[in-house]
């Protein structure tokens, strides 16, 4: 048992590693604002969460564990809600999303319903 | 239609405002918030704990903040069955745009898309939302009464939103309020898409 | 030896988050840039902790989780309305 749970974190702690490092790739290599808001949703979800949680399985059953859950919660709950703040800021502020085929100028005022390719 | 249910779930003071489940709720969680980053049991820390939840409540109480959108009680059940399949979206979502990161050229399509949020009141809308948010490769940018403007990263990410299930997950989660906070009913063919 | 292996993979992000946050062609990519950075220090000191084997700092590490988030809020509001106050111009601009 603790043997599996020492792989568990093991391959948690790795798999988070490989997210945040991709992530952080994506925040780099991504063309636009916008686009760059998944990269940083990668490092904010599937690396910070998992290697949270790849620590939690380390610290066995203590008030460590369950501090680090809470974090865990506070950043899935806070992350989209600033990422929204964000995108909203620069919606507001005159960025547009660089996309694949030329659209409307305001995406927020066209009803039509989508113009991905 | 949902724009004026919408209106009206945003003026009326949905359950009274003050309701005794609630604040048990919120002081039961800043009680288990004091014990987590105390850590100590000793009866002086445990009673001036008790004294500031008490005072924390009353602030609150106060403020006229204690309400069913800050403490969810009622969805309490249903969003226990909606989170794990929330995870398992959220992991099935990072491995596409993780994928689409690291290729030598990446195959990102970036696109806005607009998708119909089905949900009656605004504490659903919020949570479909940040589930959007949540889920890499998706982002909501803007929020259009009852439309909600999406950036998607790749074409699965679009088209997986656009395939309805996460709404109707969300519309399930916040299907039965509590009675008192029951908004005047949908009209026949009102909810679907 | 996993502990280190993970710091070292945050630190190596931070660098590339720092990156966008001092490169970054618009104000709004420094603030995501700042926002991702803030989520991996809470990361490190986590990690931190478990590296030298005392896991205190953890109280720390929430703290600075929910600072970070204010900072995000407070800057993204600030840009985007010029002041901290309620918006001057227009109905949609609110709520924020």
């Amino acid at each position: 048992m603790a043997l599996f749970l020492e792989i568990l974190s093991w391959g948690l702690l790795i798999i988070g590693s490989m997210m945040l490092i991709i992530g952080g790739i994506g925040m780099v290599r991504l063309p636009d604002v916008f686009s760059r808001m998944h990269g940083a949703g990668i490092i904010d979800t599937m690396g910070a969460c998992t290697i949270l949680l790849g620590l939690t399985f380390q610290a066995g059953l203590s008030i460590v564990t369950l501090k680090l859950v809470l974090i865990v919660v506070f950043i899935v709950f806070t992350s989209p809600t600033a990422t929204h703040a964000l995108a909203r800021a620069a919606l507001h502020g005159g960025a547009r999303p660089q996309l694949d085929e030329p659209v409307e100028d305001d995406p927020a005022s066209q009803g039509e319903a989508s113009s991905k390719t | 239609m949902a724009s004026v249910i919408r209106a009206k779930a945003r003026f009326l003071p949905l359950g009274g405002g003050w309701s005794l489940l609630h604040a048990l709720s919120l002081g039961l969680v800043l009680f288990c918030l004091w014990l987590l980053l105390s850590g100590f049991f000793v009866t002086l820390l445990l009673s001036l704990g008790v004294v500031s939840v008490a005072f924390v409540v009353w602030i609150a109480h106060r403020m006229d903040v204690i309400d069913h959108e800050g403490h969810p009680t009622h969805l309490t059940i249903r969003a226990l069955l909606y989170w794990p399949w929330l995870i398992v979206e959220i992991i099935k979502a990072n491995i596409n745009v993780a994928g689409a990161i690291v290729r030598r050229r990446m195959s990102v399509n970036p696109s806005v898309i607009e998708v119909k949020a089905t949900q009656e009141t605004e504490l659903g809308q919020v949570i479909y939302a940040n589930s959007i948010t949540l889920t890499p490769g998706t982002v909501t940018i803007d929020i259009d009464k009852d439309i909600i403007i999406v950036h998607a990263l790749t074409l699965k990410a679009a088209e997986d939103l656009e395939s309805g299930d996460m709404d109707r997950r969300v519309t399930a989660l916040e299907a039965h309020p509590p009675a008192e906070e029951l908004p005047p009913p949908l009209p026949p063919g009102g909810q679907t898409k | 030896m996993m502990f280190a292996l993970t710091a070292a993979a945050v630190l190596v992000t931070m660098v590339l988050t720092l990156y966008r946050s001092i490169k970054g062609p618009t104000v709004y990519d420094r603030i995501l840039g700042i926002n991702a950075f803030g989520t991996l220090t809470v990361v490190l000191i986590s990690v931190y902790g478990f590296l030298s084997g005392r896991p205190d700092f953890l109280d720390l590490a929430l703290v600075y989780a929910l600072i970070n988030f204010i900072n995000t809020i407070a800057v993204s509001k600030y840009v985007e309305f010029s002041h901290m106050g309620r918006p001057t111009g227009g109905d949609e601009l609110g709520d924020m």
